[in-house]
């Protein structure tokens, strides 16, 4: 694999008045402990739109997702600097309320996480905590979640067995389904369908353009035809920043850096 | 010699190991169930014990152990869960931390009649509470609590770090998702360790002999006032437990039918602490598919 020079970069930027902005990172940077994991980067992300990011490995893709909704303050020895702007508030700044950011920025991991719960206290497990009892709406929202994360059909008989019991590609929609019982504004992916078979994939990738009606989505990826399938914009991560940020068809015919050039025709990743 | 000679070998000599350590708990457990069970009998279960004559039975020592377990346990389970908890979920590793996890390493490893002496000294002189259920449940706490503090921070521990960002991820505070995510998963070895814990606790004499003291006063089992000297339930009566009578009929015991109260005694107490274990695996097992497979 080349070196690649880290100052030839193309990021683009939105024009406000056409497109609004869900949340935007301003010089983000990530230490862990001395080591920068992240050099300052910028990047706008539309509204109702699917936003990859892609990158080799260490790259530093899933560390700038993760930072997002301030994930990585739970791991010992980690800093993060530089804004997040969402709403018109820097939600990188001490006195904003981690959780209730939280409740707006949904996330749904690597690996399936559901809790070893059921499947319907899975998804009303939240809710209830923040104060919903009614029983109700909250069957409802089970089902319009689960239907959303397109699992309902499969498992509407049996919304009270533990939701481990379920196969590895329904416990990521589970997941997701989890995610957006919250009903959050922005739904960041950290490589959601890689644990999962082809067939799996494919239905959580229709979930995920089913989504984007009504969610911001954001989405890291280790595969390239799914960031080229279903995303509107795509980053490429390289060493630590963003090189390249462009609309996905392009980012996919014609880059403008070569390091993207190469990572995309399969060169080095 | 040939991969497979050599691995038969292996095997047939870890066989043997085990088979030798099956033996020994088979033959004691034998021995002391075939001496001790006649000597059972709902009699001998409920009558108080006699120091001069034959016929007494084990029963005043036997409530105070069961007694004696759930004061222990009731001063010891939350502790544990505590320091457990801000161990596993909390505690940042600096020489603060490092500090609290040597002391519990070195407190688990006190030899119990040192931690019955220092009971001694301290609760019974220093605080005054005398030869006591109180006295005798603090040094079993000193006794019990590193390890139950250590089992809570296992469990917890081995729940995955997906499942406490999945609850944090959807805004849930550090505690509550502790709380409702990882201390239910976590339950079952929790429960599991508790158990095994009390069953220790149970057969322990030494930590005892100079805290809770060797005689069992007579109890009126009609007074549950625990204010009366009589009660049951009065915490700052002596209160001779079942291994501490085995031990005592053995060194000084001059009933004419020491040795079959002896063997009786030890008895009841293997049954109990084998029912422990026992019951350790099966909640834990009942737990653990409740939980995961509901």
């Amino acid at each position: 694999m080349d070196n690649y020079a880290l100052d030839d970069r193309y990021i683009k930027d939105f024009d406000r008045s056409e497109h609004e902005i869900a949340i935007e990172t301003q010089d983000l940077r990530v230490f862990y402990g001395a080591k920068e994991a992240i050099h300052g980067t910028s990047l706008p992300f539309e509204r109702f739109k699917i936003t990859a990011l892609i990158g080799a490995s260490g790259s530093g893709k899933s560390t700038f997702l993760r930072s997002l909704n301030r994930m990585n303050d739970t791991i010992e020895g980690t800093r993060v600097t530089g804004q997040i702007m969402y709403r018109d508030i820097d939600i990188n700044s001490a006195n904003v309320d981690v959780y209730e950011m939280r409740k707006h920025i949904g996330m749904v991991f690597q690996r399936p996480n559901p809790f070893a719960k059921s499947i319907y206290d899975n998804i009303t497990f939240a809710p209830r905590r923040f104060g919903e009892k009614r029983k109700a709406v909250l069957d409802e929202l089970v089902e319009t979640s689960l239907r959303q994360a397109a699992l309902w059909d499969q498992v509407k008989d049996d919304l009270h067995q533990s939701g481990l019991a379920l196969s590895g590609g329904q416990q990521q929609r589970l997941c997701i389904a989890r995610a957006i019982a919250m009903k959050p504004d922005i739904l960041l992916l950290d490589e959601p369908a890689s644990a999962l078979d082809p067939i799996s994939t494919s239905t959580v990738e229709d979930t995920l353009m089913a989504l984007k009606d009504q969610y911001t989505i954001i989405i890291v990826t280790h595969n390239m035809q799914q960031a080229a399938r279903i995303s509107d914009y795509t980053a490429f991560f390289y060493a630590g920043q963003a090189l390249e940020y462009d609309e996905t068809r392009k980012i996919f015919t014609r880059p403008k850096i070569k390091a993207t050039d190469d990572y995309v025709s399969g060169h080095f990743g | 010699m040939a991969p497979k000679k050599v691995d038969k070998l292996a095997t047939g000599v870890l066989y043997v190991i085990a088979g030798v350590i099956v033996v020994i708990l088979a033959s004691l457990l034998g021995y002391i169930l075939f001496q001790g069970v006649p000597h059972i009998s709902w009699h001998f279960l409920t009558s108080p014990a006699k120091s001069f004559e034959a016929g007494g039975g084990i029963g005043i020592q036997l409530f105070n152990s069961f007694y004696l377990l759930l004061l222990a346990m009731v001063i010891s389970v939350p502790l544990a869960l505590g320091a457990g908890i801000y161990l596993a979920e909390y505690a940042k590793k600096n020489w603060l931390t490092d500090v609290i996890r040597t002391a519990i390493e070195i407190l688990s490893s006190l030899p119990s009649v040192v931690v019955g002496l220092f009971g001694f000294l301290v609760f019974v002189l220093q605080f005054k509470f005398g030869f006591s259920i109180l006295s005798g449940a603090l040094a079993l706490t000193m006794f019990n609590l590193p390890l139950l503090t250590r089992n809570v921070e296992d469990s917890l521990r081995a729940v995955s770090f997906t499942q406490r960002e999945a609850g944090l991820a959807l805004g849930l505070s550090r505690w509550e998702t502790v709380i409702h995510v990882i201390i239910p998963e976590a339950l079952p070895g929790i429960i599991t360790g508790m158990i095994l814990g009390a069953g220790r606790v149970f057969g322990e004499a030494a930590a005892l002999i100079y805290t809770a003291g060797q005689s069992a006063p007579a109890l009126d089992f009609g007074n549950w006032n625990p204010l009366n000297i009589a009660s049951p339930l009065n915490p700052f009566r002596p209160a001779e437990t079942l291994a501490v009578h085995i031990w005592k009929i053995n060194s000084e015991g001059i009933q004419p039918d020491a040795a079959a109260v002896s063997a009786g005694a030890s008895a009841v107490l293997i049954i109990a602490v084998l029912a422990f274990n026992l019951l350790a695996r099966y909640v834990g097992n009942r737990i653990y598919k409740k939980m995961t497979a509901a």
